[in-house]
């Protein structure tokens, strides 16, 4: 009886699911007793009511775009440090070395660090520089749904607590970041990780997919007069290519995992290898999803890039009208090229073929978009500031991880090297070299709008010259090692291979890394200790082009006291070179969403549903399910969720603001 | 620091790590066995030569690439005594420039398609090879944590290594009794994927005597790391004194035994199978099909 009711109350949960290794255990540990801290931090400082009000709830997309960057943040030092064992255990697991890790935790580690770093750091960077940037880059003051946008915030930090709970409380997948089934079916994985790797990445993606419709419409609706779509910046066409890929992509994530959760907690056969169930559609679903997902997280990168390339060159991007049909060319191409992950399942040469083509044809399009960033810098005046030099990083390391990739997508030549370390090699340059690099640049480039104060500029660039150095001697290792026959996700491997000196001159590679990374935190510190120092009083400390610069830094929370109107392509940068002095402003009232605290509770009852259906609580689960429900319907029911902005408010705030300038 | 020393120390940097990168690769390749760049079989070499193909046409785009990279950076950095380099801040399109950009890799990618439609029809796994010799067939069952390799013509068996003879194409019939596998031996030729209730094919011969290592390329659970098997490649002669080897065996492969073998095990070592039970690799294959389940 009593065990009966332990399981009702419990589930699965017994003390067995509490870490016993001394890493995984220190971790949790580590996790929990942080945790604490700042829990009792906020606590000593009485800021809990300050936190509620001016973050958690607030709906201002530049602070839930600070808020996704923190959250980004630390899910990158989680995700490095998974890749830094990972390395280290290879370098010396070595013949009658077993190194550090066994198999089961070794194998939880990588699919940890790649779940995590796409879904938790690239993803989080992305919507932060959007949330950031996008309503001051179209003129206006907000997102189209600003509920929507605090709620897909908030499922995006539940995913993330969700990943990282399994750190203390049973076990994550040992299946790789996209576990393909037959192995993450119960059958061969019948613990709780697979579930905890599922249900994070369900309500995360749901938050994403929100997101996507969000931004979306925001940008088709809400740009501020005379922004027509050929006049937008390029960072935001190649946000609606992104968010269009979002809203075509995230559904089938959504339903594949729903599939393979009914497999696993209902007893269906969709993906099983028996029963009638096909593993092989699995495989084609989540490619189908997961090839246009690199494009949502490299289009945006390449935005940023091109409105970097073109600041610091002091000219116009060049190749406008290019670029936006290059855009369009890679949304559309990317959802046809799913199958070059998988050409060595069997499809006939016919298909193979095919899919293989579409491959390199992308690599037209992405051709262009460099020679237009190329010529954009000649003729120019270029500065070498951080960003810059993020982006000269980036055409270096993608234009090679892109040859790579073009000899895999040769369908005969992949045979040889699908599933090697060479493999491993190619899509980190261009997810590190492409995506993170772009967001660093961003994240340098757009601070001191969102701060008022410059990053320090010499630490930033150590940060850089340590990532790249880090990421060479990382990388250009794994691609040989491919070469020579070392598959990956291995945590062991004869002495006689010889591959351990390329281990470790990858592991050391690791070292550069994370030195980057503690060089960026350092900036990030430093920065702020000494940010008198490198205020922005002009609101354009880089001499830049578009609207999000016409504003002061930081901006008022409403953005513009006027909306701002265009008439050309660079407009700030046209209304600087015209030298014409700004009309005497009329300020008008008008409405900005009032705080709510439903998209917290919203996500706080979906990881309460999610926490329950891994572990098999199904109070729990009721319980989330019926609040996720009536937190939506009553949030919707009510209508008072605006509030007036008077012109005497803005007048007093600008007044203000003009004193500090 | 002034702006043409940034200037100076990122473009040196730049083309100093890369010709860092460049040297000490090629001197490593040099010196190192790299199993895809020594192919030791007609399919592995025609890849291989793919590679290298696709690998040139790719170059073409990206010198130029770097060239430019390099080039622009240091020519137009901010501080360039103005007159020698132009400054032409409105200057934002080429129809005939974009032209160029736009074409000419589409024609190499055109070139590339065209070798990529013929060589996945000419290298598909799943077409016997072109030899006078009479082919032979193993049948290749990925199990939890090893290969087993069934010979039905020869009626033997043998557990993570396998003999074959030079010259000869091998028809390999392979699935899994466990999750996905992939087959792979790189010096022979590319992999193709191992699964439950699923027989792939691969065709692979050996123009030199030798051994060559194969192993699992995809992820199938804790003991995967140690799936690896040596396959040994020498004279007819050779194989049949093998094949005479294994037949002495004190094992057999029956259903019981075979049940045995399926079980997890991790590392295994080499063993023999004197005898195989008929159709053993069918039935595998078959029993994950709902009709055999479903009675």
């Amino acid at each position: 009886m009593n065990i009966l009711f332990a399981n009702a109350l419990w589930g699965r949960i017994t003390l067995d699911a509490f870490p016993h290794e001394l890493i995984v255990a220190g971790a949790g540990i580590g996790m929990v007793l942080g945790a604490i801290g700042v829990a009792a931090g906020l606590t000593y400082f009485k800021r809990w009511k300050w936190l509620w009000r001016e973050w958690i709830t607030s709906l201002d997309p530049k602070k839930i775009g600070v808020m996704y960057l923190f959250v980004a943040t630390l899910m990158l030092l989680r995700g490095v440090v998974d890749a830094f064992m990972m390395r280290a255990q290879q370098a010396v697991s070595v013949g009658a070395n077993h190194g550090f890790l066994n198999s089961d935790h070794f194998q939880q580690i990588f699919s940890a660090h790649g779940t995590i770093m796409i879904f938790f750091v690239a993803m989080g960077f992305m919507f932060g520089l959007l949330n950031l940037v996008v309503p001051l880059m179209i003129g206006n003051r907000d997102v189209a749904f600003p509920f929507l946008n605090s709620t897909s915030f908030w499922l995006y930090a539940a995913g993330a607590v969700l990943i990282n709970l399994s750190l203390v409380l049973g076990k994550f997948a040992a299946t790789g970041w996209l576990a393909y089934p037959p192995l993450s079916e119960l059958r061969y994985s019948p613990g709780v990780g697979v579930d905890y790797w599922i249900w994070s990445l369900q309500i995360a993606g749901v938050g994403s997919l929100l997101s996507g419709i969000n931004f979306l419409v925001t940008i088709l609706k809400m740009r501020t007069k005379g922004m027509s779509l050929m006049k937008m910046p390029i960072f935001l066409w190649s946000v609606l290519g992104s968010m269009t890929l979002v809203i075509f992509a995230f559904p089938i994530l959504t339903v594949t995992l729903a599939l393979l959760a009914l497999d696993r907690s209902a007893g269906m056969h969709f993906f099983t290898s028996d029963m009638g169930g096909n593993p092989m559609m699995y495989i084609n679903l989540i490619w189908a999803w997961g090839h246009p997902e690199v494009y949502i997280l490299i289009l945006p990168a390449f935005g940023v890039f091109s409105e970097v390339v073109a600041t610091f060159s002091r000219k116009r991007l060049f190749g406008y009208t290019s670029m936006v049909w290059a855009i369009w060319a890679i949304v559309f191409l990317s959802f046809v090229v799913w199958l070059h992950h998988f050409f060595t399942m069997g499809a006939g040469a016919d298909v193979n073929a095919f899919f293989g083509i579409m491959t390199m044809v992308i690599a037209v399009p992405t051709g262009v978009k460099i020679f237009n960033w190329l010529f954009t810098m000649y003729r120019g005046r270029i500065l070498f500031a951080t960003p810059m030099l993020w982006f000269l990083g980036f055409v270096a390391t993608f234009t090679v991880g892109g040859v790579a990739g073009v000899l895999m997508a040769v369908p005969p030549a992949d045979f040889q090297l699908h599933n090697s370390l060479f493999l491993v090699a190619h899509f980190h340059t261009m997810i590190i070299g492409g995506v993170l690099f772009g967001y660093f640049a961003g994240v340098n480039y757009w601070f001191p709008k969102v701060f008022g104060f410059k990053l320090n500029e010499f630490l930033g660039k150590c940060a850089f010259w340590c990532w790249i150095v880090g990421f060479l001697l990382a990388f250009v290792p794994l691609y040989i090692l491919g070469l020579m026959g070392a598959t990956r996700r291995l945590d062991h491997y004869d002495a006689s291979m010889g591959w351990q000196q390329l281990f470790i001159v990858a592991a050391v590679g690791v070292v550069f890394v994370l030195a980057g990374i503690g060089f960026q935190l350092l900036q990030l510190v430093y920065s702020i200790w000494k940010r008198k120092d490198n205020l922005d009083t002009t609101g354009d400390p880089w001499n830049a082009r578009t609207l999000e610069w016409s504003t002061t830094s930081p901006p008022p929370y409403y953005n513009f006291a006027v909306l701002p109107e265009v008439t050309e392509r660079d407009p700030f940068w046209a209304e600087k070179q015209s030298g014409r002095p700004a009309a005497k402003p009329v300020y008008k009232d008008f409405l900005l969403p009032k705080n709510s605290g439903a998209g917290v509770i919203i996500a706080g009852f979906a990881f309460c549903f999610g926490f329950a259906v891994i572990w098999h609580i199904l109070w729990l689960g009721i319980v989330g399910l019926v609040g996720v429900i009536l937190a939506v319907i009553i949030h919707l029911s009510n209508d008072d969720t605006e509030y007036v902005v008077t012109a005497a408010e803005i007048a007093r705030v600008e007044s203000g603001r003009k004193q500090v300038a | 620091m002034n702006s043409k020393l940034r200037a100076v120390l990122t473009t040196a940097g730049g083309i100093g790590l890369g010709l860092v990168v460049i040297v000490a690769v090629g001197s490593y390749l040099h010196g190192h066995h790299v199993a895809v760049f020594t192919p030791q079989g007609p399919v592995a070499t025609k890849e291989r030569n793919l590679i290298y193909c696709a690998l040139a046409l790719a170059v073409m785009v990206v010198v130029p690439v770097f060239v430019m990279l390099f080039w622009f950076s240091w020519r137009y950095r901010e501080g360039n005594p103005k007159g020698k380099a132009k400054y032409r801040p409105e200057w934002d399109h080429s129809n005939k420039a974009e032209a160029v950009w736009w074409l000419v890799p589409l024609a190499l990618i055109t070139v590339l398609s065209v070798v990529a439609w013929n060589s996945s029809h000419a290298l598909d796994p799943f077409k016997p090879l072109a030899s006078t010799t009479k082919p032979l067939t193993v049948q290749v069952i990925a199990l939890d944590w090893k290969w087993l390799f069934i010979y039905p013509e020869q009626n033997i068996a043998s557990v993570n290594y396998f003999q074959m003879p030079t010259d000869t194409p091998v028809n390999f019939e392979i699935t899994a009794d466990a999750p996905m596998n992939s087959f792979w031996i790189p010096q022979l030729g590319g992999q193709i994927y191992a699964m439950p209730g699923m027989s792939t094919h691969l065709s692979l011969m050996a123009d030199h005597p030798g051994d060559y290592r194969g192993s699992s390329a995809n992820l199938s659970g804790e003991g995967f790391a140690g799936m690896d098997f040596t396959v040994h490649a020498g004279s007819q002669a050779d194989f049949l004194a093998w094949v005479k080897t294994v037949k002495q065996s004190p094992s057999v492969l029956t259903q019981q035994t075979y049940a045995a073998l399926a079980e997890p095990s991790r590392n295994n070592p080499v063993s023999y199978y004197s005898s195989e039970q008929v159709y053993l690799y069918d039935t595998v294959v078959e029993k994950y099909t709902p009709a055999t389940q479903i009675r």
